[in-house]
């Protein structure tokens, strides 16, 4: 068995190997940030449990992985055998879609015929080659490779994702949905999605980022997205984890907001063998609006890890979040929510809840808030909880003839529901409640008929 | 003597626990279909633990006695079997169920129990012409059927969510633990012409209560005290109101002597016939 430490060497080998290819094909901001990002690497490493922040997090088995950093070219060749019927939800569904298979753009599966010809929504390395001033000016200056190992990965090695610009005053109609599809067969695979998304001031824009994995191999997603929000922009975001039960995804989402900008995500990790969820918001200037929820689902021997950091920076910022948990067989669920107002933040009005279902015995939770308040005049408030379903509400409800099988159900989908009923597209709420619905009661049947 | 039908609930030396306290000491109960009986008691006496036992809730010890429910053993049944085979408990205290709607969970209810006694399902135009016509009767605002089961529910509101959630599972028997505590003249009435609207031969009513109030609105054919676990006097109608006139106290002597108890079990039996 291959250390951790061979593994590194893996990554920095093969940095080194397609080196100098990106070098001729790319410009010289791009590779020089690479080129930094990887020595980051090379100096973090993969973390440990040791660390804070990877606690509960033990990234050692993917760190062993011998993954493979699959070629472009093999990879649009693979795509063309993925039919349009694949169990990608939303991925029958008209509308703006961007569809990547292990990292690698698909425009075969993409739909772009709703898009306004103002907007930009492609496929980031061509948009690379073509506005490279906007990129150089946004891409990697907020999501932190100096100091995280895996954006520093990601930073790296990404070779393909999406680039949106909404421009000024610009609100888009139709949700644009980013589908991220991992697939291994024999070899495992790693793929490094990359997200920019600038919504100029006043625009409004609802996105979607599903990461599904297909039935099968072991994959490894790392992925990164930035948003950066103008003045008055609107953005609704929702995240949508599935891969599948053997498979890892990592991911951060950073998001930078600038004054009175409305920024709200729902991210959904269904599925994966280790997931963990990464948001980090700067509320850089006044009177910003923040929204994290979130609904984060562990059975079997699944690990769901979720981090938030809201940072209010500036005067008059309000944010909310709310973390629903499902933790079920022997699932392991964190979450770590960390809100911090700096000395300037006056007026801050920040509220975190978390809240956590606990199914079997074997079923883990660590909730930790963490709140740093260094302003004087502000409203914090958090809270966490961790339960069981409630025996009073199952006997009311079995009092009526209701069975206790479908009690249960019935109060775990509530428990969902608090987080699904705030997905605002109603066909995109629908599809993930069928999706969480064939996984938590079918595969739940699944198992007791073993 | 005409020929006599089985009693639908019949409850004997009924002795019940909660963590090693015993808190029914062998009560004995008849009730026929038909019937409407009221069960008083002070505080503590044990009448919510009675309906609280009737309707399954496992919190309980059942030390000694028995319960037949249509001359079949009741006590061995699930709450979900006892509820779909007709017996139904109004909570004293409803249970807020934040995320179920209330008509999702009244439905899911309904057809478990017509699934139970052989009739189609209900579909949701059905389902909710009965309810409409349902929720008339116990004044309910309609915008209570979307929002979920009794959360932010007034206590009014709730206890007539519970004389609806009645109406339309039609039980053969109903046992409505303290349906009228903390109610409002106005809410009073309606909750009384609520139960009163269910009274029919082939059902029976057991009201728990507190206060002789409702008694006013709702007649009981029957009165019993239940006083320290243990039904001590049962009569008629005017047992009520000499409680409201004279408390409890007088029964609790009479009760010390052991004869009351004996005696009372004659009278209901004179009762009868």
């Amino acid at each position: 068995m291959p250390d951790v430490m061979e593994q590194q060497d893996l990554y920095l080998s093969g940095f080194r190997e397609q080196k100098e290819r990106l070098a001729r094909q790319e410009p010289a901001w791009l590779h020089r940030m690479r080129q930094e990002a990887i020595e980051r690497f090379a100096e973090l490493g993969f973390p440990t449990t040791h660390q804070e922040e990877w606690k509960y997090t033990n990234v050692a088995p993917l760190a062993k992985i011998p993954f493979q950093l699959s070629a472009p070219e093999e990879a649009c060749s693979r795509c063309s055998r993925l039919s349009e019927s694949a169990r990608a939800p939303g991925m029958d569904s008209p509308g703006i879609r961007l569809v990547f298979y292990n990292g690698c753009y698909c425009a075969d599966l993409s739909s772009l015929s709703d898009l306004p010809s103002s907007v930009r929504a492609g496929s980031l390395a061509e948009s690379v080659q073509g506005r490279s001033s906007l990129l150089e000016a946004h891409l990697a200056r907020y999501a932190d490779y100096r100091s995280h190992p895996f954006i520093a990965l990601n930073t790296a090695f990404w070779r393909d994702g999406a680039f949106i610009r909404i421009p000024s005053g610009v609100v888009l109609q139709h949700p644009i949905h980013l589908v991220y599809i991992s697939a291994a067969a024999e070899v495992p695979v790693v793929s490094f999605p990359r997200t920019l998304i600038l919504a100029e001031r006043d625009s409004q824009l609802t996105v979607m980022e599903s990461y599904l994995g297909l039935p099968g191999g072991v994959c490894f997603s790392n992925a990164v997205s930035e948003i950066v929000l103008g003045e008055n922009a609107v953005v609704d975001h929702y995240k949508l984890a599935l891969e599948n039960e053997q498979s890892y995804h990592l991911d951060t989402l950073q998001v930078y907001q600038d004054r009175s900008s409305n920024f709200k995500s729902c991210s959904l990790a269904l599925g994966g063998s280790l997931v963990r969820n990464e948001v980090n918001v700067v509320l850089d200037a006044e009177g910003c609006d923040c929204t994290l929820n979130g609904l984060y689902i562990a059975m079997d021997h699944q690990l769901v890890d979720n981090r938030t950091m809201v940072d209010h920076a500036r005067p008059h910022g309000t944010s909310r979040q709310l973390y629903h948990g499902i933790l079920g067989d022997s699932g392991t669920g964190v979450f770590n929510g960390r809100i911090v107002v700096r000395p300037n933040a006056q007026k801050t009005d920040a509220v975190q809840r978390n809240r956590n279902l606990l199914l079997s015995e074997d079923a883990v939770i660590d909730t930790k808030p963490q709140l740093e308040i260094f302003a004087n005049d502000v409203r914090c408030t958090h809270g966490a909880t961790i339960g069981q379903l409630d025996p009073e509400s199952l006997f009311y409800l079995c009092s009526r003839g209701i069975g206790l099988e479908e009690a249960r159900q019935l109060l775990i989908d509530a428990f969902a529901g608090a987080i699904l009923e705030r997905i605002r597209p109603a066909p995109m709420r629908s599809r993930v409640e069928e999706t969480l619905h064939a996984m938590l009661w079918q595969g739940r049947h699944a198992e007791e008929a073993l | 003597m005409a020929k006599e039908t089985i009693p639908l609930l019949v409850i004997r030396n009924l002795h019940v626990s909660a963590d090693e306290r015993e808190i029914l000491r062998g009560v004995d109960l008849e009730v026929r279909a038909g019937e409407v009986h009221a069960i008083m008691g002070p505080n503590g006496s044990g009448k919510s633990t009675l309906a609280q036992v009737l309707a399954g809730r496992d919190l309980y010890n059942i030390t000694e006695g028995e319960v037949l429910y249509e001359g079949k053993n009741l006590l061995d049944k699930k709450p979900e079997e006892r509820a779909r085979e007709g017996l139904f408990l109004a909570f004293q205290y409803p249970v807020e169920i934040p995320g179920v709607s209330n008509m999702y969970f009244l439905r899911a209810a309904l057809n478990a129990v017509r699934k139970h006694r052989g009739l189609e399902e209900l579909d949701a135009f059905d389902f909710l012409q009965r309810v409409n016509e349902k929720m008339k009767l116990v004044a309910i605002d309609p915008a209570m059927k979307e929002r979920p089961v009794n959360a932010g529910f007034s206590g009014g509101e709730k206890k007539r969510n519970e004389i609806l959630q009645m109406a339309v599972l039609e039980p053969k028997l109903a046992v409505l633990d303290e349906t009228d505590s903390g109610l409002d003249i106005d809410a009073l009435r309606v909750v009384a012409d609520g139960i009163n609207s269910m009274r029919s031969p082939q059902r029976a009513i057991v009201l728990v209560t507190h206060y002789q109030r409702l008694l006013d609105y709702v007649v009981p054919d029957y009165v019993h005290v239940l006083l320290n676990g243990k039904i001590v006097r049962s009569g008629e109608k005017q047992l009520a109101l000499e409680l409201e006139e004279r408390g409890y106290g007088w029964i609790e002597g009479e009760a010390a002597n052991g004869a009351a108890a004996e005696g009372t079990k004659g009278k209901v039996a004179e009762c009868r016939t």
